[in-house]
């Protein structure tokens, strides 16, 4: 019987430093043939092995189509990740997955699509838009909606740029605290809300970040006619197995590894938000 | 199935550990170990808890020895099928580091003994059904559990002395085992009443000297489970409560409930069907290896719900009721069944005497 626990190895081929506590691996399996045979959807995430430091449970946030290389996208805050901070290319990782359920990409093709994130939770994102900008014929208007602490966190101010420049695409940016030269808007992701117009049954509308965020993106989503089934969310939670068998990430019933990270709204509606779950 | 019941002399019953020797298998059953019953490796009938009677109740745990014949005249010990099927602690690979920087990972597929448990109880055999769903009939099996889960041979013996703690009756589960045995044993004072449900089950009971059950004795034997079905003090108000649990999540209950819980994991740890466990690395001294194990874990720590910056459940009361809305609420959802058998291990076993059924009971009423 396979191990389904066992990493394969992987070199880092690039290290990319976003902003001060955040940078991108990108990988490369040694195996050829693992990485030819390695394929995913946006929103999945992979279980990253530091040697002798343990495991991560990090997003993918590579196009699927790119074969050669698959980049993750990571903030030093804990023991691995800070860790995984000091890595350089030719270093050698672990890496199993993919896993989970990605955003539903095939269900938002033809109509609009609204990216909402905050604080710096936006990677799992960034590959939808990535995505989607890619093959921007497929799928009508496009709204990226960001919000961030401190006008510093902001990282890919130059992706950021050039997604506005895709056709029928707007990006709105929002910082609770802006310093000098913040020219997009000062205050909570939600008030950029009513800078954009949903079209409700035609809109398709992902979410991440942390949660009072997301709660308060649903309110006003809700207030504007969007229906619950409409909304996905990608959720985190302490992970150690990414496989469903070792029950930290359950939020009531479903396994955050397996289930999501990727959840309809609905799924989750009873549970988000309650203090515990 | 009643006319295919053989019965086996009591004098007679090392045959049976015999016959599971001879078909290959390591012999594992209780026995009395730090005053209390333990399943671990038998040799021979003498090693059985004879005349053996356990007293239980919330927190309280003891042994009484009496000089009755029976092998079995028990509920339960802490644990019986856990740790025999989902280790307490298993290796799950290893990684070694060259020196040219490159990692290499081993995991071998686990060889796992053939076991036979003797005494098997109808709440374990419930448990391993969950257990089964939950570590081999998924997406990703699990090679550990399941190389161990296929080469138990079980011997179940019907519940005749429950606990003060036990309620299986009331969870649907017990006192008599329905399924997931090989052969499934009545105890009586002069032998065992023995039938066979597998085909490796009717193998070993081919190789014994029994003969056929009398009408009094099967009789005898039904009477003494009913009974104890009968003489079972504590119930559960359902057997699904998970809507009613979900729709009291401020009950005042959990902050009671959180003045005496000392949140020190016991309940999670003898529970027959909790599986949670976390995964530590253990690198070597010398730098040149590391290895990945899953150890048993319990939602009653602060590190199982930890993400950076976050505890999900800092405190007492929203860990015990992730526990207790999890085991018999949402369990529904992800098992079919509420993930709780009625073995009362949880109240014995617990220090301060939490006793589930009464929690249910002021929550759910």
């Amino acid at each position: 019987m396979q191990n389904p626990y066992l990493p394969r190895e992987a070199e880092i081929v690039e290290r990319i430093q976003e902003a001060p506590t955040i940078f991108t691996l990108r990988l490369r399996f040694t195996d050829p043939a693992a990485q030819h045979a390695y394929n995913y959807v946006p929103g999945q995430f992979n279980m990253i092995y530091l040697y002798g430091v343990g495991e991560v449970a990090i997003s993918i946030v590579s196009d699927p189509e790119e074969t050669e290389t698959l980049d993750h996208t990571i903030r030093a805050v804990g023991r691995v990740t800070r860790a995984l901070s000091r890595l350089r290319p030719g270093d050698r990782i672990g890496v199993r997955g993919p896993y989970g359920r990605g955003w539903p990409l095939l269900k938002a093709q033809g109509k609009d699509v609204a990216l909402i994130t905050g604080g710096l939770g936006c990677a799992p994102l960034v590959s939808v838009i990535r995505y989607i900008v890619a093959r921007r014929e497929r799928f009508r208007r496009l709204m990226i909606m960001q919000g961030v602490k401190h006008s510093d966190d902001l990282i890919w101010h130059e992706q950021y740029r050039r997604w506005r420049e895709a056709p029928d695409t707007q990006v709105l940016l929002a910082a609770e605290i802006a310093g000098t030269g913040w020219t997009w808007h000062r205050g909570l992701v939600t008030a950029l809300f009513d800078r954009t117009s949903i079209a409700p049954g035609e809109t398709v509308v992902f979410l991440c970040g942390p949660e009072p965020m997301m709660r308060a993106a649903i309110y006003e989503l809700g207030q504007r006619g969007v229906a619950d089934g409409d909304i996905w969310l990608s959720m985190e939670r302490n992970m150690h197995c990414g496989l469903g068998h070792c029950g930290h990430c359950m939020i009531g019933a479903p396994f955050v590894c397996r289930d999501g990270p990727v959840f309809p709204y609905p799924e989750l509606k009873v549970l988000l938000g309650v203090k515990g779950f | 199935m009643a006319e295919r019941t053989q019965f086996l002399p009591r004098g007679d019953f090392c045959h049976l550990l015999s016959a599971l020797t001879s078909a290959g298998y390591r012999c594992v059953g209780p026995r009395v170990r730090d005053g209390a019953i333990v399943y671990e490796p038998i040799a021979s009938a003498e090693n059985l808890p004879r005349g053996v009677h356990d007293r239980q109740a919330p927190g309280e745990y003891r042994l009484e020895q009496t000089a009755e014949p029976r092998f079995f005249a028990w509920a339960n010990g802490p644990q019986a099928l856990r740790p025999l099927t989902f280790a307490g602690r298993d290796k799950l690979w290893a990684a070694e580091r060259r020196a040219d920087g490159s990692v290499e990972f081993t995991g071998e597929p686990p060889q796992a003994e053939s076991v036979a448990v003797i005494g098997v109880r109808a709440c374990d055999l419930a448990a391993l059904y969950v257990y089964d769903r939950h570590f081999m009939q998924t997406e990703h099996p699990d090679p550990w559990y399941t190389a161990r889960r296929q080469n138990l041979f079980l011997v179940a013996v019907h519940c005749t002395h429950p606990s003060l703690n036990c309620f299986c009756a009331s969870t649907g589960d017990g006192p008599r085992a329905t399924y997931g045995y090989d052969l499934a044993l009545s105890e009586l004072d002069e032998g065992f009443l023995i039938e066979a449900r597998s085909a490796k089950g009717e193998q070993v009971l081919a190789a014994l000297p029994v003969r056929e059950t009398s009408a009094q004795e099967t009789e005898m034997a039904d009477r003494e489970i009913e009974s104890a079905a009968q003489k079972q003090v504590k119930s559960v108000p359902s057997r699904n409560l998970r809507d009613v649990l979900f729709a009291r999540l401020d009950h005042p209950r959990w902050n009671e409930v959180a003045q005496r819980c000392l949140s020190c994991t016991n309940c999670t740890l003898v529970c027959p069907t909790c599986f949670c466990h976390d995964e530590t690395e253990v690198p070597s001294l010398d730098g040149r290896r590391s290895e990945h194990y899953r150890e048993w874990g319990s939602c009653f720590t602060q590190s199982h719900s930890h993400i950076h910056g976050i505890t999900i459940r800092a405190d007492t009361r929203t860990r015990y009721r992730q526990w207790l809305t999890h085991k018999v609420g949402s369990w529904h959802d992800q098992f079919g069944r509420s993930g709780c058998v009625g073995c009362g291990r949880c109240i014995t076993w617990c220090p301060v005497g939490i006793d589930i059924t009464e929690e249910l009971a002021v929550i759910c009423r």
